[in-house]
């Protein structure tokens, strides 16, 4: 039997405990692609998030209607329309960071982040929870694509949000704004959340592990729990 | 947590229990390691004399930037500090001698630190890393400040014949070739420890006669480029000669002290001919037909990716082994 989650945790679960980038390692394409700059980071996040949310609660809708054998091509129909949508105001509003994004906006329909999400939420859950759901992913994706895109901004051209922050006896590395720095970053970045993570669940098991030492007969229900 | 109770063990040379093969070497690994920084003398004196004395900044920067970098990090992830195994002396040693003359000392300490926590560290330190930790520094910088990397100052008593390049630069770019006396005294431009072709040999003797490094290696080297190089030059006499390959750029320096480096290289006999091989084919590609006039630090990267395949590939038979 599933647990009954509620409605805010769907929301916040998206932020860190299932982050579609440090935990679920999806939507690695612009990830690494686009996050030459902090900017180009928080616009491709916002368009994800957008053709997420949207698709999610149609997907969701309609969740009954899309017979099994066929879903996949229908969920790809329903993300294309948006991400239609998304190009052609992108490119007609801004189009500077149209041209700087450039083919992976179009690309956002083979985001295995969106797909993804389809699969395993919007297609088994209700509008409320599905759209609740995409805007967290949506919300850890900006999270994940601004970070990694300010520190290679900062690094690698000095600037954050194009302004400079850096003086200008600070050499910038060439390497952060090249792929080869996407890669390093991400993994860095991986790396570290991990390794803290780590800790603290180290430090927790030893936590309950000197209370059982002092304390045998409470600490023994406990242990069993766990 | 197993492997505690042994290293107390070894510690106070009480009984130790292991298993096979129980080989033993003349040397630990603290004494090779040392012996390799002694090695490497020659280089760094040569260093000096054609640079000048600020080299010798440059590689105690890098040295003590590595020695430094690895002490924090096994202090912060709690392991036992072991920077006296002299590990971390060579990744930093390797690392100055590497890098163009006067070149930055913020961008020499920044290659040390990247190269010992990245390259080396991050993979578990001494024994695991699959790249040599030094050239993944030097890679670090090139992609970093590709600029400020290949601005060569020349040697304090340059024949002014070549400006500004290297022998392989001006071979290149400008079809201008170098006599083989400053190639091999090194009164060439060059990254500091490799222009002096006889300062390498001498510790490359030393250390092939000493057993430390392992001759299969910088021999295969050799051999492929004398037949890679060899057999593009026979077809167009306008490449370099295999003999200009051997003694230009860095490849002394590479097969002696890179290509090397026990734990990046194959572990087999049959492995280290295919490794150095390997290694000379990449280079004398990227040499003759790349875009870049040297290549001998990415060919042994390259070549390190392939060590444990090579390694799987060439692992001897069992005695009594039946091929299946």
């Amino acid at each position: 039997m599933k647990k009954q989650v509620t409605l805010f945790t769907e929301f916040t679960k998206g932020l860190w405990d299932q982050n579609p980038v440090f935990k679920q390692v999806l939507g690695m394409c612009p990830t690494l692609a686009v996050t030459v700059s902090a900017m180009n980071g928080i616009a491709m996040a916002l368009a994800t998030t957008f053709v997420l949310t949207f698709s999610s609660l149609i997907i969701s809708l309609i969740r009954k209607l899309i017979p099994t054998q066929v879903r996949i091509a229908s969920y790809i129909v329903i993300i294309a329309t948006f991400v239609t949508i998304v190009d052609l105001v992108m490119r007609a509003q801004f189009p500077e960071l149209s041209k700087e994004l450039g083919p992976y906006i179009p690309l956002i329909v083979v985001n295995c982040l969106i797909l993804g999400r389809q699969e395993a939420f919007a297609s088994k859950n209700t509008p409320i929870r599905a759209v609740l759901d995409a805007l967290g992913m949506g919300a850890g994706f900006l999270i994940a694509l601004a970070s990694l895109g300010a520190i290679r901004e900062i690094l690698g051209s000095r600037t954050l949000l194009g302004v400079q922050i850096l003086p200008d006896a600070f050499e910038p590395w060439l390497v952060m704004i090249l792929p080869a720095g996407a890669f390093l970053t991400l993994g860095l970045m991986m790396g570290f959340l991990n390794f803290m993570v780590l800790r603290k669940k180290t430090r927790e098991e030893q936590e309950l592990l000197s209370r059982h030492l002092q304390e045998p007969k409470m600490s023994l229900a406990k242990g069993q729990e766990a | 947590m197993s492997d505690v109770p042994v290293t107390e063990a070894q510690n106070r040379r009480e009984l130790l229990l292991s298993t096979s093969p129980h080989l033993h070497s003349r040397w630990t690994t603290k004494q090779i390691m040392w012996f390799v920084v002694l090695a490497l003398l020659p280089c760094v004196i040569s260093a000096v004399l054609y640079f000048g004395l600020y080299q010798l900044l440059v590689i105690a920067t890098a040295v003590l930037f590595a020695v430094g970098t690895e002490a924090v990090i096994q202090y912060l992830m709690k392991k036992p500090i072991a920077v006296s195994d002299g590990s971390a002396v060579i990744t930093g040693l390797l690392l100055g001698l590497i890098v163009p003359p006067n070149f930055s000392l913020a961008f020499t300490a920044l290659g040390s630190i990247f190269a010992i926590s990245v390259g080396k560290m991050l993979f578990g330190g001494l024994g695991y890393n699959i790249f040599n930790p030094a050239l993944v520094g030097r890679a670090f910088l090139q992609a970093a400040f590709p600029v400020a990397i290949t601005t060569w100052t020349m040697p304090q008593f340059a024949v002014d014949s070549i400006s500004k390049a290297t022998p392989l630069a001006a071979l290149k770019f400008d079809g201008v070739s170098t006599a083989m006396g400053p190639l091999f005294f090194g009164n060439v431009g060059g990254s500091l420890g490799e222009t002096s072709a006889i300062a390498v040999l001498l510790g490359g003797v030393f250390l092939l006669v000493t057993g430390i490094a392992n001759w299969r290696i910088p021999a295969a080297m050799v051999v492929g480029v004398i037949v890679f190089g060899g057999a593009l030059w026979l077809i167009d006499s306008n490449y370099p000669n295999p003999i200009f390959h051997l003694f230009a750029g860095s490849f002394l320096f590479g097969a002696v002290f890179m290509a090397t480096d026990y734990v990046s290289s194959p572990i087999t006999g049959l492995g280290m001919w295919i490794y150095g091989l390997g290694i000379s084919l990449i280079l004398v590609l990227i040499r003759v037909f790349g875009g870049l006039p040297e290549g001998v630090m990415y060919s042994i990267l390259f070549m390190n990716a392939f060590v444990p395949l090579i390694n799987r590939y060439t692992r001897p038979r069992i005695f009594g082994e039946v091929k299946s």
